[in-house]
């Protein structure tokens, strides 16, 4: 299916991603190829196919994975907010949330 | 060819040399050629000579198994104290506060942590390209790409700098770069190795993997960050073999080698054909017996690996908002507004083109039509994969279709860039190991590689074959540029 410049926009918005007109001249027909090529996929017949959901092998299907409920240590806030690009008063500071 | 790491620890017990010796070295080489390779993004001089230091001290290092063993990490690895930046400038000189598992691991086994390596960023390609930070160089030719994405493990360790190091197969990321550059690289079975503080790409199909010169050294270090992680759910509760001894039996007697002549037809490089079918001989002669095998859904494999790779990464790269770590968009006036410059400076092209394709194949209204087809189709493949080993032990396939291509010749177009992952992907969607083993060389010198693929938890079968070759064919050139030119 072709993608259009406009549709390029609006998964831009989803994506939370502000690109420039050059990169959504460049994309549209890029995308376009790409979802040509995937849509092959089409021609098999998956009518009676279970899905494969995430990447666990059988044994990893039926490793146990949960823990105790026991309260482990956390890195706490001071190291947490460490790596912050704007940290205030124990919290992180962002711009206004309703511009 | 020995083991690196073997000899080391011996001449580091007869007192021949130290593990601070041997870190100074490591770092002299790593920044000598740098400048060339481009392969680290970061050389931790300081921090390597102080832990050799602690190790020279340490009465009980002789036991040690990697006992001052120079190892370079992917910098998508999280190395507590040193940058991890993916490649990427929206995380930039972030500082993760923890190890990841495999790094625990390590550095208790008495590896010295060398650097960071360069890589695609976010580990989204095939040439290293897409480095924020430039990319990185074979050494074979420099005028050529290394592979990716873990292109600066795979040239720190063709160069010679280090014996080994880590990095990270969601499609080929260590397999492919190793073929580039003439070295082994190893992926482990989906849930062997722990992705704790690994930054996580593809999270259904990521695995860290092993590069290194020979296979005893690629086992050495696979024994030691393999197995169950608390940290991590997807680790399996499955025992971990002695690789090290598993490595030096022979072949099995009756060991089958399953070969699909389809994937060795069109698109595939002559020479790389011909190196093919030498290395099947070989196994022949070790006594293998080669077996016609079909995995009728392979030639879908990266269709459907590009849907839901990209699925994934749109959903796992939703984090990076600015807020937490990392880079930040200044002076946006509204929250909605910095997550958008945010991304929009932090990511470059690769990345965005493939947050976006991810993004479109979970929109409502074409989920079912791509993203279900695509886990139904990877459900096929894994049945062709299920079936093969019933047949043989072990599948040989070229690890990628030519030898290393120039920079700029797949830059600008995506689609021909993605068919060079033709032969790994398959292994991350049935969650299976392989391994690139050297198996020859181009007319113009470059490496050519050869892919063992394996049934789940094949390891020690991957480990064994690997190294009856290596025995047989050792592949002694040497590129260039390297430590010791």
């Amino acid at each position: 299916m072709p993608i259009t410049e406009a549709d390029i926009e609006k998964i831009a918005q989803l994506a939370h991603l502000e690109i420039t007109d050059d990169e959504r001249r460049m994309f549209a027909p890029q995308i376009s190829e790409i979802v040509t090529y995937i849509e092959q996929l089409n021609a098999i017949d998956t009518s009676n196919v279970e899905p494969a959901l995430g990447g666990l092998t059988p044994a990893g299907e039926q490793t146990k994975s949960d823990r105790d409920d026991q309260v482990e240590q956390s890195l706490g806030q001071r190291v947490a907010l460490e790596q912050a690009p704007d940290p205030a008063g124990g919290y992180f500071r962002v711009p206004k949330v309703l511009g | 060819m020995n083991s690196q790491i073997l000899e080391l620890r011996q001449n580091i017990a007869r007192g021949d040399t130290t593990a601070r010796k041997t870190a100074a070295s490591t770092i002299d080489a790593a920044e000598k050629l740098n400048g060339s390779l481009n392969a680290f993004l970061q050389i931790d001089r300081a921090g390597a000579l102080k832990r050799a230091n602690e190790l020279d001290n340490d009465p009980n290092r002789n036991d040690l198994s990697l006992a001052g063993a120079p190892v370079a990490i992917k910098d998508n690895i999280c190395v507590k104290g040193l940058q991890t930046s993916c490649g990427s400038r929206i995380l930039g000189s972030y500082q993760p506060p923890y190890n990841a598992t495999a790094i625990d691991r390590l550095i208790q086994a008495g590896a010295i942590i060398s650097g960071k390596t360069n890589c695609d960023e976010f580990a989204m390609g095939s040439s290293n390209e897409n480095s924020a930070f430039g990319p990185v160089k074979n050494p074979w030719d420099l005028s050529r790409v290394p592979g990716g994405s873990s292109g600066g493990s795979a040239a720190a360790v063709a160069a010679g700098i280090v014996p080994v190091a880590l990095g990270s197969d969601t499609g080929g990321s260590v397999r492919q770069p190793a073929a580039f550059c003439g070295v082994i690289g190893f992926k482990p079975t989906y849930g062997r190795v722990s992705r704790y503080g690994l930054v996580a790409f593809g999270s259904s199909l990521d695995q860290i993997g092993v590069l290194a010169r020979n296979t005893s050294d690629a086992a050495a270090v696979l024994q030691v960050i393999a197995g169950r992680d608390v940290h991590d759910a997807t680790t399996a509760d499955v025992p971990v073999p002695d690789y090290i001894g598993e490595t030096e039996k022979h072949l099995e007697q009756g060991f089958r080698l399953g070969v699909s002549r389809a994937l060795l037809g069109e698109g595939l490089d002559d020479e790389v054909r011909r190196s093919i079918a030498a290395a099947i001989d070989t196994y022949r002669e070790l006594g293998a017996e080669i077996v016609d095998v079909d995995l009728p859904h392979a030639k879908y494999a990266i269709a459907v690996y590009y849907i839901i790779a990209t699925a994934e990464a749109s959903s796992n790269l939703a984090r990076y908002d600015g807020v937490r770590y990392g880079f930040r968009a200044e002076n946006a006036p509204a929250l909605r507004d910095m997550y958008r410059r945010t991304r929009d400076e932090g990511f470059g092209a690769e990345v965005k083109r493939r947050i976006m394709l991810g993004t479109y194949v979970l929109s409502a209204g074409y989920y079912d039509a791509y993203y279900l087809k695509a886990q139904k189709v990877r459900a096929l493949l894994r049945q062709d994969f299920a079936d093969v080993f019933t047949r043989c032990d072990l599948v040989l396939t070229p690890t990628t279709p030519t030898p290393a291509f120039k920079f700029g010749d797949k830059v600008d177009d995506p689609l021909a860039m993605y068919l060079n992952d033709v032969y790994t992907v398959t292994a991350n969607l049935a969650g299976i190991p392989g391994v690139s083993v050297p198996c020859g060389q181009s007319a113009e010198g470059l490496p050519i590689g050869m892919q063992l693929l394996g049934s789940y938890w094949a390891e020690s079968t991957l480990f064994r074959a690997a190294h009856a070759f290596e025995t047989v064919r050792p592949f002694t050139a040497r590129p260039p540029l390297r430590a010791d030119s």
